[in-house]
């Protein structure tokens, strides 16, 4: 292969109906994830709608989260929305005395009648201070893509971090707690004890940035945050993304080189769980191997994962559609992807789905609007939303991650067997 | 502006998703930004549909605004007719297409498209799913439906049913059969599964069935005045009902009125001694308007339960439900407040949850047996078997569903008998329940006062419940539990009791004893 690989494809960008969700999706996890924060979506009965569809069977008392939901009063007079979300927010904050942070979420409607959130979340900072901290970003359908959102949600945090001039390694990305343990394991017994961590799971967890922070992206979708650190002097470590036993080998060799760590050092920590990572990602990879995948455009994840699946499982990529491309992000992975496959850009669904038919992939990787009816036009599918919301990341998850993918594939099999009888 | 934690119905224009998703032949050109595309999720998840919605969204975004979100509209009405190429197409706008004030009707009349194309105005900062799925097929029959000569034999339409309906596919087949059985064709089913030349001939039909009145109503009142089509108002739901609408359909049609209930299980299997058991449970109802009512009525008079509480999320059924309400001496509670909801529940401590998968949650957290009657729906209320709400089958099939929930009965006496046995402790649960039955804990955690009195429950009563009480109180089944806790309070307040012993318990349960 070459050794640019997918580097210097040309990217088909496509402009027409896009089966995606929006930003406001990624509070779905995000709530889970910052333990002290509450999300108050500013937005109407669909996006109230979303988010509970979204977020599934998991039905809490009082979640983290909520949406104050704009009538027709507060659309007629602005001022009046502006008093109308300090009622709710005032309401909301005396009741629930455990919430530390406040994001104020935008949301279409909000943005196209022109609520500005930022005023009020600068209002509404000063009166609660020092409770709690109001901070306001967009998850709207028409500025973020799904985990856009969560791009826009860390962005909007890192002008309120501490300056530091302290030599230092922060990690921007949310994980889930088990991987994040996993990571930082890793990285001390590398030497690297101090790391910090966006988002933090708590408001008082102490994360700071300056000239002398060295920033390693865990998520792929993070181009915003990763622009607004740089603004604060932090400096990015490039790498292929933490997936599969190769993704994170190279992730934390290149954290290491940029903290001086040798290679020697990093061989040594890695070798146990590389070894173990090989061993659980080559049983999926007996029925992936030689099978072909289609991505559709969901999460920005496709790219590192269209290279985990074609380098470590052998399987060949036809077409790795993203909703968006952030080319800086993206390089190290596209320069591992072998040359070949559709290299796609935003989406119309209907051509999308044209060519899915006519290339009839083992394996189409799309969003749950899509993969029933695809099922019963007899493709094989793999929700892509599972991939977001299931530990996937590091070396011991690689095995989980390679079987995301073979399940459907194995499901299919044994299904056909019994039918055949 | 108003918080919203958990809503029980979506934006209009998901009803509208959910006629033209019913439909055949017909194509839904919404103007929305792309996470809008959510609400496909709805139908091919939750429904297992295995086709997509007939629906193209513009997916307009923000760079978009102000410049071309119109002719975006426009291309994308032109690709879906050139593409899917759709008897009829419904245009309209979601929240935020709303506000940016493009007008999808006008602009897709002006295209001179080859088929009718029918404008929703669905306004989404006030109206909410059931009143978009009403209004839309109102719309469509409006446009569609024409005065046709009637059929020579009796027949009826068959109103309402829609996509993600609550078991709507299994009433539509309960219902064709229970026509049946009286010499009547079923003319039109719609939405469901019905194409726009169907809708064309709704007027051929001699009489309407307005199964669910929350998304065929204004069709219905429209037909009966334009093509003088009368319609239902019995919703065939439990076994009186079921009888009541055979009888409101022979007299309509001028039949006799015929039911064959020789598969009709229901009154005998409440009047059988095993059933004993549920006499005067108390129950809580909550759902849609139609569901609710419908499910009182078998609650009191066919199943033997105590209706305490019931009320509904749709405030189109408001007036109805209050009336019913005022019937069963209760206040009925109108409102789509999950958490408010969850406070009634809480205050009343019924024996049984007849509700939503809302509910459903709230019984869960709150230790008490539920059982589903109403959208909104979770992908278990598809199930594979076939079980209808209406007619005798249907009538079967919600015995079995409320009484699952409940412990059986010479097992309740067993617990009672055998409350301080190792295996019949409160978390053992029903027998014929799964999951493991969890062991009694060793030591019994004092009793946390924020958990014992009347006030750590939101209660205006000062009552203190002494730790002795507290105790005895514990050996009480948990089943029954909360209607002891409460009547012993009742008790007390009416007796001025300010602190409760295991007399005051006592006496409570003399004083109640029925
Ligand atoms: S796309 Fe916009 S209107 Fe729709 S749910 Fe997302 S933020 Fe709300």
């Amino acid at each position: 292969m070459s050794a640019q690989g997918c580097t210097a494809t040309p990217v088909l960008r496509e402009r027409g109906q896009r089966e995606v969700f929006c930003g406001l999706t990624s509070i779905v996890w995000l709530h889970r994830k910052m333990q002290d924060a509450f999300f108050l979506v500013v937005g109407s009965r669909t996006c109230a709608h979303l988010l509970q569809s979204a977020a599934g069977v998991m039905i809490f008392a009082e979640p983290r989260f909520g949406t104050a939901i704009l009538d027709e009063t507060d659309l007629a007079g602005l001022a009046c929305a502006q008093d109308e979300l300090d009622n709710v927010v005032t309401q909301l904050l005396s009741r629930r005395s455990d919430i530390r942070q406040l994001f104020l979420v935008g949301s279409c409607p909000s943005e196209v009648i022109k609520l500005d959130l930022e005023k009020a979340a600068e209002r509404l900072s000063q009166q609660f201070a020092p409770r709690v901290r109001v901070i306001n970003f967009s998850g709207s359908g028409i500025e973020t893509t799904f985990t856009e959102g969560e791009d826009a949600c860390l962005a909007a945090m890192v002008p309120t971090l501490p300056q530091s001039d302290a030599a230092q390694l922060l990690v921007a990305g949310a994980l889930p707690d088990v991987v994040q343990d996993q990571m930082l394991g890793l990285l001390a017994d590398m030497g690297l004890a101090d790391v910090a961590v966006l988002p933090a799971a708590r408001a008082d967890d102490r994360v700071t940035v300056g000239p002398n922070t060295k920033v390693a992206m865990v998520q792929p979708f993070l181009g915003e945050t990763l622009a607004a650190l740089t603004r604060r002097g932090a400096t990015h470590i490039a790498a292929p993304f933490p997936f599969g036993e190769e993704g994170s080998t190279a992730w934390l060799r290149a954290v290491a080189r940029a903290f001086g760590v040798s290679d020697a050092v990093v061989d040594r920590v890695t070798e146990a769980p590389r070894a173990r990572a090989r061993r659980a990602v080559a049983q999926a990879a007996e029925v992936l191997s030689g099978k072909s995948v289609f991505f559709l455009p969901d999460s920005q994840l496709e790219i590192p994962l269209a290279r985990f699946l074609t380098r470590e499982c052998g399987m060949q990529a036809i077409e790795v559609g993203a909703p968006f491309i952030h080319s800086g992000l993206m390089a190290p992975d596209l320069a591992l992807l072998e040359a070949g496959p559709v290299i796609s850009e935003g989406q119309d669904v209907d051509l999308q789905l044209d060519r899915v038919r006519a290339a009839r992939p083992d394996l189409t990787v799309c969003g749950l609007g899509l993969a029933n009816p695809l099922e019963a036009e007899g493709l094989t599918t793999k929700w892509a939303i599972e991939l977001v919301f299931t530990p996937v990341h590091f070396y011991e998850q690689a095995g989980d991650l390679a079987g995301l993918f073979s399940r459907p594939l194995r499901r299919r099999a044994i299904l056909q067997r019994e039918a055949a009888e | 502006m108003k918080l919203a934690v958990w809503t029980y119905e979506g934006p209009p224009h998901v009803g509208a998703m959910r006629v033209a998703t019913a439909m055949k032949g017909l194509h839904y050109v919404l103007h929305a930004p792309q996470g809008d595309t959510y609400a496909d999720l709805l139908f091919t998840m939750i429904e297992r549909r295995n086709h997509r919605p007939p629906v193209s969204y513009t997916t307009f975004q923000a760079r978009d605004l102000g410049s071309d979100t119109a002719n975006l509209f426009k291309t994308a009405c032109r690709d879906a007719y050139d593409r899917f190429r759709p008897e009829a197409i419904i245009v309209g706008a979601s929240c935020t297409a709303e506000l940016i004030q493009d007008d999808p009707g006008g602009m897709a009349e002006t295209m001179g498209l080859p088929v009718p194309v029918i404008p929703l105005e669905l306004p989404s900062y006030q109206r909410k799913e059931n009143f978009g799925a009403d209004e839309t097929f109102f719309q469509i029959v409006r446009s569609l439906a024409r005065p046709v000569p009637r059929t020579e034999r009796p027949s009826a339409n068959l109103i309402g049913p829609t996509a993600l309906g609550f078991r709507h596919r299994d009433d539509i087949t309960e219902v064709t059969a229970l026509l049946h059985e009286m010499g009547i064709d079923v003319n039109v089913t719609a939405p469901y599964g019905a194409t726009p030349s169907d809708i064309a001939r709704l007027g051929a039909a001699h009489v309407n069935v307005l199964m669910y009145p929350e998304t065929g109503e204004s069709a219905c009142r429209w037909m009966a005045r334009e093509l003088d089509v009368p319609h239902t108002r019995t919703v065939p739901i439990g076994v009186g009902a079921t009888r009541d609408f055979v009888a409101e359909i022979a007299g309509l049609l001028d039949v006799a009125p015929r039911l064959d209930d020789s598969r009709l299980r229901l009154p005998w299997y409440s009047a059988s001694v095993d059933s004993t058991y549920l006499t005067g449970k108390r129950v809580f109802l909550f759902g849609d308007g139609t569901h609710v009512a419908a499910a009182a009525r078998i609650a009191r008079d066919e199943m033997g339960f105590e209706v305490v509480g019931l009320g509904c999320y749709n405030r189109e059924q408001a007036r109805m439900l209050r009336a019913l309400a005022r019937d069963f001496g209760v206040e009925a509670l109108i409102s789509d407040d999950y958490l408010e909801v969850e406070r009634r529940i809480e205050d009343l401590a019924p024996e049984l949850i007849l509700g939503t998968q809302m509910e459903r949650h709230i019984a869960k957290r709150l230790g008490i047996p539920c059982a589903v009657i109403s959208a909104p729906v979770h992908v278990q209320d598809f199930p594979a078997r076939y079980s209808p709400q209406m007619g005798i089958e249907g009538a079967n099939v919600i015995f079995d569903t409320w009484v699952h929930p409940l412990v059986m009965g010479l097992e309740e006496h067993l617990l009672t008998m055998f409350r301080e046995d190792f295996e019949f402790h409160d978390a053992a649960g029903a027998s014929h329940h799964g999951g493991k039955a969890a062991p009694r804990p060793q030591v019994d955690p004092a009793p946390a006062p924020a958990e014992s009195g009347p006030e750590a429950r939101g209660g205006a009563v000062d009552i203190v419940w002494l730790p002795a009480a507290e105790k005895e109180l514990k050996k009480v089944p948990f089943f029954v539990r909360g209607k002891a806790r409460r009547n012993t309070e009742a008790f007390a307040a009416q007796q001025g009791v300010a602190e409760i012993s295991v007399d005051t318990l006592y006496e409570a349960k003399a004083h109640y004893a029925r």
